[in-house]
């Protein structure tokens, strides 16, 4: 068993491919540029730190990496998580410093936080940085296994995903108003957060993405 | 809802910790990395390393420091000290800290934090600002570990900074730092009602109190201290407790489950060292 975490430049990938490590219970862990390496991973994960037109154009630049993400997400249904720009990307597309085209995976847009309210409480600050309760649709997406309702994760964005389907959306936080902190459809889910520097409750995520057989 | 962040800050000199905690069970109580590994089981929301070591080429330890505890801790971390360009906040980023701050440089030159915020993005910029009091009214800030003025009104500066893409500004009272005399709430209050980024209070806690009143009156996102915790006056989670019970919106979950079984107590307890906080 293989998972395979996407390297097209973005950020940091070394904690992300440590919690997997550290999840992994006997898997390969390879992090890779290479568009063919993805056709031996059984789940792939898109991390995704930064800007999203950087990110898009990022992704663009390794030879065949989206055609192959198409492949084995899309056609051969492989478990797949988009970490915070990385599931920004799903998107159809995303507005920030223009508009830039995403993956097109699940419809909707990637648009600027505008928290309301706060007035005099001034607790709406942009980025949306810090530790949130997570509410779960119901019942939970098997990511969320064995997390109890306003489990807390870690969030750092200025820009959020608005789902076309409200079906998508599997999870939200609050801050000024709901926020997508998690979607998905059929085999891929994508999560706002950072599982991987959310502690506990990141780790165990992790793992049952690992365990999910969509 | 968004939960106010509680973040003790450890210096690094030379890759070693020179003020840090004194816990039992610690056998090096040097280490960086272990000291960190504590903090995460301790439920700290985040965790800072000031760098102070003297020479920039000297740096080679900080990025093994970083790079042990990201291998280890899964939470967030911010480094800061001695960050001068883009490559030096490459390299920090490389090694698995997510925020990077940036002081000195971006009086120098305030493109650089454009320059870094458009590269890496907002969210790993960190602007931090030393401020004191001066006699006419307000806030100067001051560079080179608070020794050099620089005839630039903080609150002004806070807002250039998050316009210019900081994703965050850690306020520090040079006048408070190191006094335990609590936050300058005027200070912290008026950075954080000028700019629509968070803003992180620091210098100057002694008390718990301190922690609520920096958040309640002082309208910062998160606190960070060194000493209540470094010297085992309280516990992480006594002050997440002191908050909550304040009304102010703490994350208060079970510790970590990590290897190695229950958070080591801090070696001096309350009793002993209370009294003079």
């Amino acid at each position: 068993m293989t998972v395979a975490i996407v390297d097209y430049g973005s950020g940091n990938l070394r904690s992300a491919a440590k919690a997997f490590e550290r999840q992994a219970a006997g898997r390969e862990v390879m992090v890779t540029g290479r568009a063919e390496d993805l056709a031996r991973a059984d789940h792939i994960v898109l991390p995704g730190v930064g800007a999203f037109g950087d990110c898009v154009r990022g992704l663009r630049a390794l030879a065949g990496m989206i055609e192959a993400l198409e492949e084995n997400v899309v056609c051969k249904a492989k478990p797949f998580l988009g970490i915070c720009v990385g599931m920004q990307l799903m998107a159809r597309r995303g507005l920030e410093h223009g508009i830039h085209e995403g993956l097109g995976w699940i419809d909707g847009e990637v648009v600027p936080l505008a928290p309301t309210g706060g007035g005099e409480d001034h607790r709406f600050k942009v980025p949306h940085m810090g530790w949130n309760e997570l509410s779960f649709r119901d019942p939970p997406h098997p990511i969320f296994a064995g997390l109890a309702p306003g489990a807390h994760a870690y969030f750092v964005h200025g820009y959020r995903f608005a789902a076309a389907d409200a079906a998508c959306v599997l999870a939200e936080v609050s801050h000024g108003g709901p926020v997508t902190a998690a979607i998905g459809r059929d085999n891929m889910v994508g999560t706002q957060f950072h599982p991987e520097k959310s502690q506990a409750v990141g780790l165990s995520l992790i793992a049952n993405f690992l365990a999910w057989r969509p | 809802m968004l939960k106010i962040r509680i973040i003790p800050c450890l210096d690094v000199k030379d890759g070693r910790v020179v003020k840090g905690v004194n816990f039992v069970d610690l056998v090096d109580a040097g280490d960086p990395v272990a000291q960190a590994r504590i903090y995460d089981q301790a439920g700290a929301d985040e965790l800072c390393f000031l760098d102070i070591t003297a020479s920039h080429e000297d740096r080679d330890t900080l990025y093994d420091v970083v790079r042990g505890t990201a291998e280890q801790c899964f939470m967030p971390l911010t480094v800061g000290g001695g960050v001068r360009n883009v490559d030096d906040i490459r390299r920090l980023l490389l090694a698995g800290a997510d925020k990077v701050s940036i002081n000195t440089a971006a009086v120098a030159r305030p493109e650089f934090v454009a320059e870094a915020a458009e590269k890496f993005g907002s969210q790993c910029i960190v602007v931090a600002i030393d401020a004191k009091a001066v006699a006419s009214g307000g806030w100067e800030i001051f560079t080179h570990g608070g020794r050099k003025p620089t005839g630039r009104d903080a609150v002004e500066w806070g807002k250039r900074m998050a316009a210019l893409g900081a994703g965050e500004i850690l306020l520090t009272s040079m006048d408070r730092d190191g006094t335990k005399q609590g936050f300058d709430i005027g200070l912290t209050r008026a950075v954080a009602d000028a700019v629509t980024v968070p803003v992180i209070a620091s210098g100057g806690v002694g008390t718990l109190d301190h922690l609520v009143q920096g958040v309640r009156d002082g309208h910062a996102s998160a606190v960070l201290a060194a000493s209540i915790f470094h010297f085992g006056i309280y516990s992480v989670a006594e002050a997440k407790a002191h908050m909550a019970a304040a009304g102010v919106p703490v994350r208060q979950e079970p510790a970590p489950a990590q290897a190695g079984g229950s958070a080591p107590a801090p070696a001096r307890d309350r009793a002993a060292e209370g009294a003079n906080p």
